[in-house]
């Protein structure tokens, strides 16, 4: 037992916890904590919303693995934050999100929270549908254990987002502090191992598929089960396909790899999917945007569903086999399982096929002239490491990206794919920059969508976080535009932005870097300025207001049915 | 469990502190979950509760609903009863006008009938105190109705299952 105040202790137990990097916004409520991080050893990343705190720290938690810590006073700074934590929420991300609160009593010895005081939200009402779990510690001495707990909760089974709000008393009053281990919840024990009959009913299925497919998705990223999965898929010679949110659990260059599944999903990987006969869905959800119409979806196959959230289970999707587990854990169960007596099958008019739809895809792309975004992005990711860190904001820019930026590791391909929150790649790509430092981290924007987190450009000129943005700039809201264009007979409701801003002059006025281009070759060339660049770099490109995503599945379709654009 | 759509009565413990019922009331509103009735009170042990939902429904959103609930973090353990193996038990109070000593003499011959109290009485009305199940209950209202039912409150149903099957924590949880 120690003796110190609540916000040294808080301190302290972020330190216990690993957290070197809190990106946040001070205000009256966490004057006491921003008192003590004065003279911390934590890196404070000063944001200029905290929309963009949330999103940091999301960023950051997706490239690196570890839980992402955001800061917000209370009241506006706090509601600032919602957002942010229903994005890590939707797209299982582990960040704690530390709030102010006003004083749980005032002077005069009035209980205080709950009487409107100033600056004063119920922050743990209006984030209880949207956190895991959260938090409202009424005494100093609780606060270390608090910590634990929402760090623990964050990061083990599903991880999510979880809210510690800090009433002011909380952080000034001292006591005792009790810095210890234990971890006490009745009510949460998540549960990663597979269950052995469950893995013997899914092995004996894949054993005998003709035509297996996998689907993997966010979850084989967050517990890095890559390289299980990629065992299990080359012993089964079976193609894989993933989620938005799995993208990068299998190298997209793999010969087994199908790319991503969905409305925006590859030729290859909405034909073939459907015709699977066993399909072995992982770590995820069967989100309307994968399946398209769920009553049609599959309609021949085994479902083998492995997920450590059993509520996702029978949730969208009645799988035959369901496995509540880890997914690291039962692909491994399911290889060792295999290995030894799995009669290996050479599958070749199968993989055939799949070479065959994969190089419609690649003639799509060819028959399209000028400066279009697949042949920007394709060209680009050839002259970016394969390391990469790609974040993306939400709309056209955002399924291109996931089409034509090809990803190879886990962690390098970060978006907002449940929520749909426009704003997030910018801010996203700072906390991924502030994790990996030693890669480049590229925003493919729209300018619908930078123009809703720019002021964050701020914070990385003044924090010395350079990153690169590049705005796919047709001056619309393209994805709404596409649907009008596709579905309401071209009836252009608000979607035209006009010509401002000048993105060039706009990084210029925060002090980055801003680039015009109207080529291929100027792009490119951009680029690896900006990757040289010791601040952030805009780089605007004109692209033609007319340009549709394709391939599309028409909302409610089923996904084989896809447009192509042709 | 129960095959066909029907009610479904869900027995959860759960941790018996501030903003648990919020909690809960608010995953069934998010998850659109229709809950027919609710009941807390303390558990066998102090910090905990008992929670009891009906819900009219099928069985695979009864799952859901299990699943969701088991998810939330203060839940500690959640069940669905076996109608024929569980008692329920429900206590409403139906306020009743008796104008004259007629109409109070039979209100009261019912009640004993009906194995209630009377509660309270006043010079038009008595307020009788009546226990079981929920069929047990409506039948009693339904013979109340001609006399004039002023006022009814239900408690919603409560619920354990009989003899050894149980719904609870164990010691060193």
């Amino acid at each position: 037992m120690v003796k110190m105040t609540g916000a040294k202790a808080l301190v302290e137990a972020l330190k216990k916890q690993k957290a070197d990097v809190i990106f946040g916004i001070p205000g009256g409520a966490l004057i006491p904590i921003y008192d003590v991080l004065y003279n911390s050893d934590i890196k404070h990343v000063l944001m200029r919303h905290e929309q963009c705190a949330a999103h940091a720290a999301d960023g950051y938690a997706r490239a690196s693995g570890l839980v992402g810590v955001c800061m917000a006073t209370s009241g506006p700074g706090a509601t600032n934050l919602v957002t942010g934590i229903a994005n890590a929420y939707m797209d299982s991300s582990p960040i704690v999100a530390f709030t102010g609160q006003v004083n749980t009593y005032s002077a005069n010895t009035s209980y205080m929270i709950g009487k409107d005081a100033f600056q004063e939200a119920d922050i743990i009402g209006i984030t209880t549908p949207i956190t895991k779990f959260n938090f409202q510690p009424r005494t100093a001495a609780e606060i270390p254990r608090t910590v634990r707990q929402a760090f623990y909760i964050a990061s083990t089974g599903r991880p999510g987002p979880v809210v510690v709000d800090l009433p002011k008393d909380t952080q000034t009053a001292t006591a005792d502090m009790d810095f210890g281990d234990n971890i006490e919840f009745r009510g949460y024990r998540p549960n990663y191992e597979p269950h052995p009959l469950q893995i013997e009913k899914a092995a004996n299925l894949l054993a005998n598929a003709e035509k297996p497919v996998i689907i993997a998705g966010g979850g084989v990223i967050s517990s890095g089960a890559s390289s299980e999965l990629i065992a299990l898929a080359e012993l089964l010679v079976a193609p894989v396909a993933t989620t938005f949110m799995g993208k990068g659990c299998m190298p997209e260059d793999h010969p087994l790899s199908l790319g991503m599944l969905g409305m925006h999903g590859t030729i290859a990987a909405n034909k073939l999917v459907p015709k699977a006969d066993v399909l072995l869905a992982v770590g995820m959800r069967f989100s309307d945007r994968t399946t398209g119409d769920v009553t049609k979806f599959c309609p021949g196959a085994e479902i083998i569903h492995i997920d450590i959230d059993s509520s996702e289970i029978g949730k969208n999707i009645v799988p035959h086999v369901p496995i509540v587990a880890d997914a690291k854990r039962a692909l491994k169960a399911l290889y060792n399982r295999l290995v030894k007596s799995y009669r290996k099958k050479e599958r070749s008019i199968w993989m055939r096929r799949i070479q065959e739809l994969k190089k419609q895809q690649e003639d799509l792309v060819r028959s399209v002239k000028g400066l279009s975004p697949p042949r920007l992005l394709i060209e680009l990711r050839k002259i970016i490491p394969r390391d990469a860190i790609i974040t993306t904001e939400v709309g056209q820019n955002q399924m291109w990206a996931a089409l034509y930026m090809k990803t190879y590791k886990p962690r390098t391909f970060i978006s907002s794919g449940g929520l749909g929150t426009m704003g997030f790649g910018f801010p996203a790509a700072i906390g991924a920059k502030v994790a990996c430092p030693d890669v480049p981290v590229i925003d493919i924007a729209g300018d619908g969508s930078f123009i809703m987190t720019s002021q964050d450009l701020a914070s990385t000129v003044v924090g010395g976080i350079p990153v690169i943005v590049l705005v796919l700039n047709n001056s619309m809201l393209g994805m709404v535009a596409q649907w009008q264009r596709l579905f309401y007979n071209r009836r252009y409701s608000a979607v035209d932005l006009g010509a401002p801003p000048d993105f060039v002059k706009l990084a210029e006025a925060y002090g980055a870097q801003g680039i015009r281009v109207g080529s291929l070759g100027e792009l490119l060339k951009a680029v690896k300025t900006a990757m040289k660049s010791d601040v952030t770099t805009v780089i605007d490109v004109p692209i033609h207001p007319e340009e549709n995503v394709f391939p599309m599945v028409p909302p409610g379709g089923e996904v084989s049915n896809l447009l192509t654009g042709d | 469990m129960t095959e066909k759509p029907g009610k479904y009565i869900v027995s959860a413990i759960v941790e018996h502190k501030p903003g648990v019922l919020y909690r809960i009331s608010n995953m069934f509103r998010r998850r659109n979950f229709n809950i027919e009735t609710i009941t807390v009170g303390t558990a066998e042990q102090e910090d905990l509760a008992r929670m009891t939902i009906t819900i009219n429904g099928d069985e695979r959103t009864v799952e859901q609903v299990v699943k969701q609930l088991n998810k939330l973090i203060d839940v500690i353990k959640v069940s669905i009863l076996d109608p024929a193996n569980t008692v329920t038990r429900e206590l409403a109070l139906v306020k009743v006008n008796v104008p004259d000593a007629r109409a109070r003499s039979d209100v009261i011959n019912y009640s004993e009938i009906f194995k209630g109290h009377v509660v309270d009485v006043a010079h038009d009305s008595l307020v009788v105190e009546i226990t079981g199940n929920a069929d047990k209950i409506n039948a009693f209202i339904e013979l109340m109705k001609p006399f004039g039912v002023k006022e009814i409150a239900r408690t919603g149903i409560t619920a354990l299952p009989r003899g050894m099957t149980s719904v609870k924590v164990n010691n060193g949880v």
